[in-house]
């Protein structure tokens, strides 16, 4: 029924699709950041600087322009990939998402692949022994790591787990490490293997435990719920029904024709939970202090700086967009019923 | 009357066994906290802001005792106070914020599900985005918003929340709208001479609000964590206005490493109780109304013997 040639056409409508969203998107943080009551430029320099400096400012960020024209600066601006400059220390957003950008990655992969190798034999084990005590003992862990919140779980470990395994609660490196090692990627776990520095490289791995096991646990109940859910419907499916009554043995059924089946739905998911993720990163970060976007985020926020935070959330959105969009093309690439 | 209760028991009489077993469960602490919450002035020994008694001073940091059962926190309050307080806190903003969702979200689903046309388009493209956004980060800019405007109060929080999940309530209200206009007892409605504001009010809406409970459930777990979450980053609620659990959490993370463990232990477990609870009466309704999850009781087929002389008859 699928034609190959249907697959381009796809992503291209796909892509298309893409752009109102992050239109509406910029639209809506332009308008709630600019209906805040009082003027942004006083609320993060405010005191700070003399009236006749803070007249300045606001001339030169275009705050004495008509609103409208605002608006139109600030979509060209994006257009062009710039995101704007800090109110409080005069940055380029761009800058401050290149200096924390690479603590957030790192957390958020090594968090999801936990979460991956955690979440997906539990919910395999759950789904197939419906109703048994192993089922009853998962579900419950995933409705537990649901339900404790990211920085529960990280007073927990701080609490209880730290010390006795000897792992650091704050920051994502030693000052020595970060001190020394170069950085190039600004992915700090990346420099420390390109320095080829084995204590640097240990030292990062070291901060990394903790708050990767607890944004993972977050992320973990999400896929042990997803796939029992699935393999519960696969198993009952027609197929699977007809493997078993040629008389195909019920372990080789489980794992030949449903858990692949039920595999593939996760993958969607997967694109959904990077939302989750990101929310999640934010706490992470807060909890042990790691020197991430969503730490610098809450800091901005913290300082009532409008230009950093409509710059930064700027950036999440078109990030979340544009993951979006290459789940949807992988997913389309791999299943050809999405492509239609 | 006799209607209602049918209706409520639905959940409990369609599940068997294990899935009967949590939603029971679940029900059983969501009332509890209610209970706390409803009644905390006279369950709770102390105010939420209070540091001290008889004036004397309560202990810094203190351990779990009799005075203290819970122990103190850094500020002098007592945590077992506080824990209490702040299901009121929880259950307060969680259901002021879900009236909220059903009022804006409802009406607007109905009305641009009804109409249609560009202003239906917009509306849809407007929530969409919304709902595609992160919500937890959604939830900061608004409280951050909210906040500058009306102060850090119950309803500041309330509103940020309810913002992360209009969209829910409103892509379901209007889809279900979308559908349910082209029925029958709808064009009836429409031969009878009912105006539009009729047909809205007195045949669609009974319709189409079937699946709010439901979705009600499902979002206030996810609300409370919310609520917790911009607590702990500070957005949300100062701690001498009302006690918030996730507020306390954060003060509690300086005395992780110090040996402090009742400060964090307690409200964090406040918050993971309610969260289960109200998670399994989610997924115990989820399980009634979604068909392809539902088991039922099997009912033993018992055929009756076989007799020889009606076998050769029926079969010509």
């Amino acid at each position: 029924m699928t034609r190959s040639g249907s697959l381009p056409r796809y992503i291209l409508q796909r892509v298309l699709l893409v752009i109102p969203m992050i239109w509406v998107i910029l639209t809506l943080v332009f308008v709630v950041l600019r209906v805040a009551p009082g003027d942004p430029v006083s609320a993060a320099l405010g005191g700070k600087l003399s009236d006749e400096a803070l007249d300045q400012r606001r001339a030169a960020l275009g705050f004495n322009e008509p609103l409208i024209e605002q608006y139109w600066d600030y979509l060209s601006a994006v257009a062009r990939l710039d995101f704007g400059t800090t109110f409080s220390d005069n940055q380029p957003v761009l800058q401050v998402v290149r200096d924390n950008g690479g603590a957030t990655l790192s957390l958020t992969l090594a968090a999801f692949l936990l979460a991956l190798v955690l979440g997906i034999p539990l919910g395999l084990v759950a789904g197939r022994f419906r109703d048994t005590i192993p089922d009853v003992v998962i579900r419950m862990f995933g409705i537990l790591t649901y339900a404790a919140p990211v920085f529960f779980v990280g007073f927990l470990l701080q609490a209880y787990a730290a010390k006795p395994l000897g792992l650091p609660t704050s920051g994502a490196s030693s000052p020595i490490t970060a001190f020394t090692v170069e950085p190039v990627t600004h992915i700090l776990l990346v420099d420390a293997f390109l320095s080829g520095d084995g204590a640097a490289i240990e030292d990062v791995l070291k901060h990394l435990v903790l708050p990767a096991l607890t944004l993972g646990l977050l992320v973990c109940g999400v896929f042990i719920r997803l796939v029992r859910v699935n393999i519960l419907q696969t198993m009952q499916s027609d197929y699977v029904e007809a493997a078993e009554a040629r008389g195909i043995a019920r372990g080789k059924v489980t794992r030949r024709h449903a858990f692949r089946n039920a595999l593939v739905p996760v993958i969607t998911v997967i694109g959904l939970q990077f939302a989750l993720l990101l929310g999640g990163a934010v706490l992470t970060e807060s909890t042990f202090n790691w020197p991430g976007l969503g730490n610098k985020l809450v800091d901005y926020i913290n300082d009532r700086d409008y230009g950093a935070v409509q710059g930064i959330i700027t950036v999440f959105a078109v990030a979340v967009v544009l993951i979006s969009l290459l789940v949807d093309i992988v997913n389309a690439l791999i299943d050809p019923r999405v492509r239609y | 009357m006799r209607g209602v209760l049918r209706l409520l028991a639905k959940p409990f009489t369609e599940t068997a066994g294990l899935a009967r077993w949590m939603l029971v469960a679940g029900v059983a602490i969501t009332v509890i906290f209610l209970v706390l919450a409803l009644f905390a002035p006279w369950i709770a020994p102390y105010g939420f802001a209070q540091s001290s008694a008889d004036g004397v001073r309560f202990p810094k940091a203190g351990a779990p005792s009799g005075d203290h059962l819970l122990g103190t926190d850094r500020l002098f309050f007592d945590v077992f106070s506080r824990v209490i307080w702040g299901a009121r806190t929880a259950i307060e903003v969680v259901v002021l914020s879900i009236l909220i969702c059903v009022a804006v979200g409802v009406p607007l689903g109905l009305v641009s599900g009804y109409y249609g046309g560009w202003m239906d388009r917009i509306l849809v493209m407007i929530m969409d985005a919304l709902f595609a956004f992160p919500s937890f980060l959604l939830a900061i800019v608004f409280s951050f918003l909210f906040t500058d405007i009306i102060g850090g109060s119950v309803l500041a929080v309330a509103l940020s929340l309810s913002v992360i999940y209009i969209p829910q309530y409103f892509r379901v209200v209007r889809n279900t709208t979308v559908s349910a206009k082209e029925a029958t007892y709808v064009e009836a409605a429409r031969a009878i001479g009912a105006s539009d504001g009729v047909i809205m009010r007195r045949y669609l809406f009974g319709n189409v609000v079937q699946s709010v409970p439901v979705l009600g459930t499902l979002n206030a777990a996810d609300a409370i964590l919310t609520l917790a979450g911009l607590g702990f980053l500070g957005l949300g609620i100062q701690s001498t206005d009302a006690a918030e659990w996730g507020h306390d959490l954060n003060r509690a993370l300086a005395d992780a490493g110090s040996g402090i463990w009742w400060t964090g232990l307690f409200p964090g477990l406040a918050i993971v109780l309610l969260v289960t609870g109200l998670t399994l009466v989610g997924e115990g309704l989820n399980e009634t109304v979604n068909p392809t999850l539902r088991r039922r009781r099997l009912l033993p087929v018992v055929m009756s013997a076989r007799q020889e002389t009606t076998m050769t008859e029926g079969g010509n």
